[in-house]
C-alpha cells in the first residue's frame, strides 16, 4: 500500500561512489550549459501561439498538458526498463549507476530547467518541440529516479524459488523477464509510478511557461494559462484552471491508473487473497464486457507468444556466479574498471569548479551555502510544523476506517496541485498585511508536500493493529503517554515514508516559492531557491550550477544524515 | 523395478559445497564429500534435518547451484547448467501467480519450444493424471495448498523428465491433504502412469520417508554428510501401523538421534566454542519435561509416538531434545528420550529453582555461557559487546549459526539470570532495570 522509500535500504553515509556520481551529474550539466555559452545568440524563441484566458481554451489546453504527462510517464518507462535492469543485472554497472540514481533523486530538476531548455531548443532551434522535449523532460525528471528505484529492487529481490523455476526450465533472458522479472516488479512499479505523478502535476505547470534571461518559452497548456493568469492578476482565471486541474487528475486517476492497479494486483505474490483488494469500475467494465474481452484476447495471445521468444541476452554476468568459485569476477577487471570511472569523475569534476569558477568567488560561495542553510531551517521548521497539525488530525482520520476511505484519496488528489494557483492569494495577503516574506513565503514550500505526510500517516494509523488500540485502552492509557508509548511509534515507519517524501518535495518547490510573481509584484524570501530562481531569470548559467550544486550536497547530506538514520531506526525497531 | 536391468540415471561423486562465510576467509562446508547414485526405476529419499544441506544437494543435482567440488552426471552426461532430464517440485509450490493453472502448466514446454499444439495437448494430459481438471482456468491464489500443489506437479510432469525432484513437497500442506497427494503420487509412480524413471525426495519427516521410498539416505548435519544408508523393502501398499513399518521408524529415529551424541564427538566439541545451539525458548524445553514426565509416558517417551502427539516434525523435537540432553536435563536411548534424575525434580521445582537449574546447569555444560560470564567478571566495567563472542564464533561456524548459538543462550542467560543483554547497545552486563 505505502510507496515505500526506494533508496531507504542503502548505506547512510555517501561513499566514494556517491562523490563520483554527483560530479559526473554536475559536470554533464556544465557541459550543457557551456555550450550554450559557446553561441553567444539569445535563445532562438520558437513561434509560439499566444495563451489566452478565455474559458473555452482550457479543455484543449488540458488536453496538451495531459499528453505531455502521457509522454513524459512513456520515457520514464522506456528509461526505467533499460536503466534499472542493467543496474541489476552487471555488477559492474551497478557500482555506478545506483549511486548516479540516488544523487539524481537529491537534485532540484526544477532548478536545472533552464540548462534543459537550452539544451532541446537548441536542438530544435525555431521549433516548438525543443520546448515541448523541455517541459516533457521535467516531467520525466521527476518520476524517472523512482521508478528506476523501484524496478531495481524488485529485479534484486525476485523470490528465489521462482527464480529456481525460471532457471531450471531454461528460460532465455527474454523470456524470464517478462515471465517472472517484470510480473513481479509491476505491483511497486505502478504504484510508485502512480504516486510520482503527483509531483509530475507540479513539474508540468511550472515547465509550460518558463523565462531563462530574455526568452520566454510558452507552451499551450495549463501551466501556461496560470502563468498568464498569474501576470495578469485574474482571480477567475484562477478558479477556473484550478477546476480544470481537478478535473484532469480525476480522469487520469479513474481511467488511467486505478484500472492499473486494480489490474497488477494479479502480479502480488502472496498467494493469500489480498487483504486490500484494489477495484476499479473501468476495469470491472472492460472485463465483464463480452466484445472487449473477445477483442483482447488474441493480442494477449501475440503479446505472450513474444515474450516467450527464445531471444538470449548477451551474457553479462555468469549465470551461477553466486555459488560457484570459478564464479569469481575478475579483481583486475574490477580494477580497471574502477580506475576509468575515476578517472572521468575526477576531469569532470574539474570541470565543474573550472566552469563556476570563471564567474564566482569564493565569497559567493560561501554566501549560498548561507542561503542553503536558511532554506534548510525552513524545509525542516515546516515539515516539524505540518507533522504537529496533521499527525494528530490523520491519527484521528486513519483509527476511522470509513473516513480513511474517504480521506486518503483527496489527499493524494491534493498532492498533486501546483502551488502556482496560490500565488496569487499569497501575494495579495503579503502586501495587504505587509507581511514577513522570510516567514510567510515558507508556507507555499509546503503546500504541495504535506500532503504526503497526511496520506501516509493515515495510512499508517489505519494499519494499527486493533488489538493494541484495545489493549491501551483496556490499561486505560491515556493522553499524552498514548501518543508518545502507543500510537507514534506504531506509526513512525509510515509517517516517515511521507516525511521523507514531503522533506525532498519542499527542496524542489522552494526553487518556485521563495520567488513568487503576481501581477507585476515580486516577493521573494531569502534562500537558495529563489537565489537559484532568480539567476534563471537573469539566465546567469555559472550562477544556477552553483546553486544546484549547493542544494544538491544538503539535500543528499540532510537524507543521509537524518531521514535514512531515523527510518533505519523505526524500520529496525518499530515495524509491527 | 520392472526393468530387469537397473542402470544407473544419476551419479554424484564426491560433491563438496562451501559457502564463503562473512569474512571470506573461513569457509564452512555445508555438504562434504557425498556420494550417491540413483538406478532406473527408484524412488530414492533424502532424510535430513534442517543444515544438513539436503535442498542444496537438490539443487546441485538439478544444475540450479554449481558444487565447489565433485562432479554429477545424469544418464552420463555431466551437469553443467539447469538440466534438461529433470523437473522440481517445491516446498513452496512456487507457481507463478500471474499465470493461471494452464499458463503455469505449460510455461515450462513453450519456454523450450515445445509447438504450441502439442504443448497444449501434454499440459491437458497431465493436468487430467494429476487430477486438476476444471481448474485449468483459476490463479493459484484461488486454489488450496493441495490443489497449488498438484499443479507444481502438473507443471514438472508436462515437461517429461527423466528424473523427478522434490524438495519436501508435502511440508507446507495440511496433515490431511498431505497424506492425500502423498498416496495419489504413490499410486501413479506405482501403476506407471507417470513417464517419470526415478524419483529423489528431500525430506525431513521420517514417516513419510519410509512410507514413500526405496531406499533411504540419512544426511548429517553441519556439515552434510551421507550418515546411514537403509533400504526400505517392506511391500506396498505400506501401512503406516504395521510393525515392520513402526521398526523401521524406530530405527531410523534411533540413527539420527544416537549420531549427534557420539561421546567423543560431543565431548570434543563441548570442549570449545564450536558448538552450535540450535533456537529453543526454555518453555519449550521446560513443557517437553513436563510432558514426558506425565503419563503416558512417566519419564521416557518413545520419540515417534512422541513426535505424533504433539505434532511435531523431527526439526522441532530433536533440537529441544539435544538441548536438553546438553543440560543433563533428559537422555536419549535408541528411539526413546528418557529424562534424567535432575529431569524429574525439575518438573515438581518452582519458577525460582527451575531457573536457578536451568543457569547452572548452562553454566557447567555450555561454553559459550561460562566463557560469556567469566569475561563479564573479568572486566572491571562488566559490560562486554555481543559482537566480540559473536566473531569467536564464526571462527568456528557460519553466520546464521552463529547468531542462532548466540540468541540461545541469550535467552538461556536471561533465564538463568546469568547475565542481561541489551539489544539496543547489543552489549551484556550484569545490570538489570531496578
Amino acid at each position: 500500500m505505502l510507496n515505500t522509500i526506494a533508496s531507504a535500504g542503502r548505506r547512510v553515509l555517501p561513499n566514494q561512489w556517491d562523490l563520483i556520481a554527483f560530479a559526473a551529474i554536475m559536470a554533464v550539466l556544465t557541459a550543457i550549459a557551456q555550450s550554450y555559452h559557446g553561441i553567444s545568440a539569445p535563445l532562438p524563441a520558437p513561434n509560439v501561439p499566444v495563451i489566452s484566458l478565455h474559458y473555452s481554451n482550457l479543455p484543449y489546453y488540458a488536453l496538451r498538458t495531459a499528453l505531455r504527462m502521457f509522454a513524459a510517464l512513456f520515457f520514464s518507462l522506456v528509461f526505467t526498463f533499460t536503466y534499472a535492469t542493467l543496474a541489476a543485472k552487471s555488477r559492474r554497472w551497478e557500482m555506478v549507476l545506483i549511486p548516479v540514481l540516488d544523487i539524481l533523486q537529491s537534485v532540484p530538476i526544477l532548478g536545472f530547467l533552464s540548462f534543459t531548455v537550452t539544451f532541446f531548443l537548441g536542438l530544435f532551434p525555431g521549433n516548438t518541440l525543443g520546448a515541448e522535449l523541455a517541459a516533457i523532460f521535467a516531467i520525466f525528471t521527476s518520476q524517472a529516479w523512482n521508478m528506476a528505484f523501484t524496478l531495481y529492487q524488485s529485479l534484486r529481490t525476485v523470490p528465489r524459488d521462482l527464480d529456481e523455476v525460471a532457471r531450471g526450465f531454461r528460460l532465455t533472458g527474454w523470456q524470464k523477464f517478462w515471465q517472472l522479472e517484470a510480473p513481479f516488479a509491476m505491483p511497486g512499479l505502478i504504484w510508485n509510478t502512480m504516486m510520482s505523478m503527483s509531483g509530475g502535476w507540479f513539474f508540468v505547470v511550472a515547465s509550460e511557461a518558463i523565462t531563462v534571461g530574455d526568452t520566454t518559452i510558452t507552451l499551450p497548456g495549463i501551466g501556461s494559462y496560470i502563468a498568464k493568469a498569474n501576470d495578469e492578476g485574474n482571480w477567475s482565471a484562477i478558479g477556473a484552471a484550478i477546476l480544470t486541474m481537478a478535473i484532469v487528475i480525476l480522469l487520469y486517476d479513474q481511467l488511467l491508473f486505478r484500472p492499473i492497479v486494480a489490474w497488477a494486483d494479479k502480479f502480488k505474490v502472496e498467494l493469500s487473497v489480498g487483504q486490500e483488494v484494489s477495484t476499479s469500475w473501468v476495469l470491472n467494465l472492460l472485463q465483464r464486457t463480452y466484445w472487449v474481452r473477445l477483442a483482447s484476447q488474441p493480442v494477449f495471445a501475440i503479446l505472450r507468444s513474444i515474450s516467450l521468444l527464445p531471444i538470449r541476452f548477451p551474457r553479462i554476468v555468469p549465470t551461477l556466479a553466486k555459488s560457484s568459485s570459478e564464479g569469481q569476477p575478475s579483481r583486475i577487471l574490477d580494477a580497471i574498471w574502477i580506475l576509468a570511472v575515476l578517472a572521468v569523475a575526477v576531469w569532470a569534476g574539474w570541470r565543474t569548479i573550472q566552469y563556476i569558477g570563471t564567474e564566482v568567488s569564493w565569497d559567493e560561495v560561501a554566501h549560498v551555502f548561507v542561503l542553503t542553510c536558511y532554506t534548510l531551517i525552513r524545509v525542516f521548521l515546516l515539515i516539524v510544523l505540518a507533522s504537529l497539525v496533521w499527525v494528530p488530525i490523520s491519527v484521528w482520520i486513519g483509527l476511522r476506517p470509513r473516513w480513511a476511505e474517504a480521506v486518503q484519496p483527496i489527499a493524494q488528489f491534493l498532492a498533486a496541485f501546483p502551488v502556482n494557483l496560490l500565488f496569487g492569494a499569497t501575494v495579495s495577503l503579503i502586501l495587504a498585511y505587509n507581511l514577513n516574506t522570510n516567514i510567510w513565503l515558507s508556507f507555499l514550500i509546503i503546500f504541495g508536500t504535506q500532503w504526503y505526510i497526511v496520506f501516509n500517516t493515515i495510512g499508517g494509523a489505519a494499519a494499527f493493529p486493533n488489538d493494541l488500540t484495545e489493549a491501551a485502552k483496556n490499561f486505560h492509557i491515556k493522553g499524552w503517554r498514548w501518543w508518545v508509548q502507543v500510537m507514534l511509534p506504531g506509526i513512525a515507519p509510515y509517517y516517515l515514508t511521507g516525511a521523507i517524501t514531503a522533506s525532498g518535495g519542499s527542496w524542489n518547490a522552494s526553487i518556485v516559492a521563495e520567488y513568487v510573481k503576481w501581477k507585476d509584484h515580486t516577493v521573494e524570501a531569502q534562500g537558495v531557491g529563489s537565489y537559484i530562481a532568480e539567476a534563471t531569470n537573469k539566465g546567469d548559467f555559472p550562477k544556477i550550477v552553483l546553486g544546484v550544486a549547493m542544494m544538491s550536497l544538503f539535500v543528499t547530506f540532510f537524507n543521509r544524515l537524518f531521514w535514512r538514520q531515523l527510518y533505519a531506526y523505526a524500520e529496525r525497531r518499530l515495524s509491527l | 523395478m520392472l526393468d530387469p536391468a537397473t542402470t544407473t540415471l544419476l551419479n554424484v561423486e564426491n560433491v563438496t559445497q562451501v559457502f564463503a562465510t562473512g569474512s571470506g576467509e573461513s569457509r564452512k562446508p555445508v555438504l562434504e564429500n557425498v556420494s550417491m547414485s540413483l538406478k532406473t526405476g527408484e524412488f530414492v529419499a533424502l532424510l535430513g534435518r534442517s543444515g544438513s544441506g539436503k535442498s542444496t544437494l537438490l539443487r546441485i543435482i538439478a544444475g540450479l547451484a554449481r558444487p565447489t567440488e565433485g562432479k554429477v552426471t545424469i544418464s552420463g552426461q555431466p551437469v553443467t547448467g539447469p538440466a534438461e532430464d529433470v523437473a522440481m517440485v517445491f516446498q513452496s509450490f512456487a507457481l507463478f501467480p500471474w499465470l493461471d493453472v494452464l499458463d503455469n502448466v505449460e510455461i515450462g514446454p513453450r519456454a523450450n519450444g515445445v509447438p504450441l499444439e502439442e504443448t497444449r495437448q501434454r499440459a491437458l494430459k497431465a493436468i487430467d493424471t494429476i487430477g486438476l481438471d476444471g481448474f485449468e482456468s483459476a490463479y493459484p491464489k484461488e486454489l488450496s495448498g493441495g490443489m497449488r500443489q498438484r499443479v507444481g506437479f502438473a507443471r514438472a510432469l508436462v515437461m517429461q523428465p527423466k528424473i523427478l525432484l522434490m524438495d519436501e513437497p508435502f511440508s507446507a500442506l495440511d496433515v490431511l491433504t498431505a497424506e492425500t497427494l502423498r498416496t495419489d503420487l504413490l499410486d501413479l509412480w506405482q501403476e506407471g502412469r507417470i513417464p517419470i524413471k526415478s524419483i529423489l525426495m528431500v525430506t525431513h519427516n521420517i514417516e513419510e520417508a519410509v512410507l514413500m521410498s526405496d531406499r533411504i539416505l540419512v544426511l548429517s548435519s553441519n556439515p552434510g554428510r551421507i550418515a546411514s544408508e537403509i533400504q526400505n523393502t517392506i511391500p506396498h501398499p505400506r501401512d503406516r501401523l504395521d510393525p515392520p513399518f513402526r521398526a523401521l521408524v524406530d530405527q531410523i529415529y534411533a540413527l539420527m538421534t544416537q549420531r549427534p551424541a557420539k561421546p567423543a564427538a560431543r565431548e570434543a566439541a563441548a570442549a570449545g566454542l564450536a558448538l552450535s545451539l540450535p533456537d529453543v525458548s526454555t518453555n519449550s524445553l521446560a513443557g517437553m519435561l513436563e510432558e514426558i514426565a506425565a503419563p503416558p509416558y512417566d519419564g521416557k517417551a518413545d520419540l515417534p509416538h512422541l513426535a505424533d502427539s504433539l505434532g511435531f516434525e523431527i526439526d522441532d523435537l530433536f533440537p529441544l531434545g539435544e538441548t536438553l540432553q546438553l543440560l543433563k536435563l533428559a537422555d536419549f536411548e535408541e528411539a526413546d528420550i528418557k529424562l534424567t534424575p535432575l529431569g524429574k525434580r525439575f518438573v515438581d521445582m518452582d519458577v525460582d529453582q527451575r531457573k536457578k537449574v536451568i543457569g547452572e546447569q548452562a553454566l557447567a555444560n555450555i561454553p559459550l555461557a561460562s566463557h560469556i560470564k567469566r569475561v563479564l567478571d573479568e572486566r572491571p566495567s562488566h559490560r562486554a559487546p555481543a559482537s566480540r563472542f559473536r566473531e569467536e564464533l564464526e571462527d568456528y561456524m557460519s553466520e546464521d549459526y552463529a547468531d542462532r548459538t548466540l540468541r540461545t543462550v541469550i535467552g538461556l542467560g536471561r533465564y538463568g539470570e546469568l547475565f542481561a543483554y541489551d539489544e539496543d547497545a547489543q552489549t551484556f552486563s550484569y545490570e538489570n532495570p531496578e
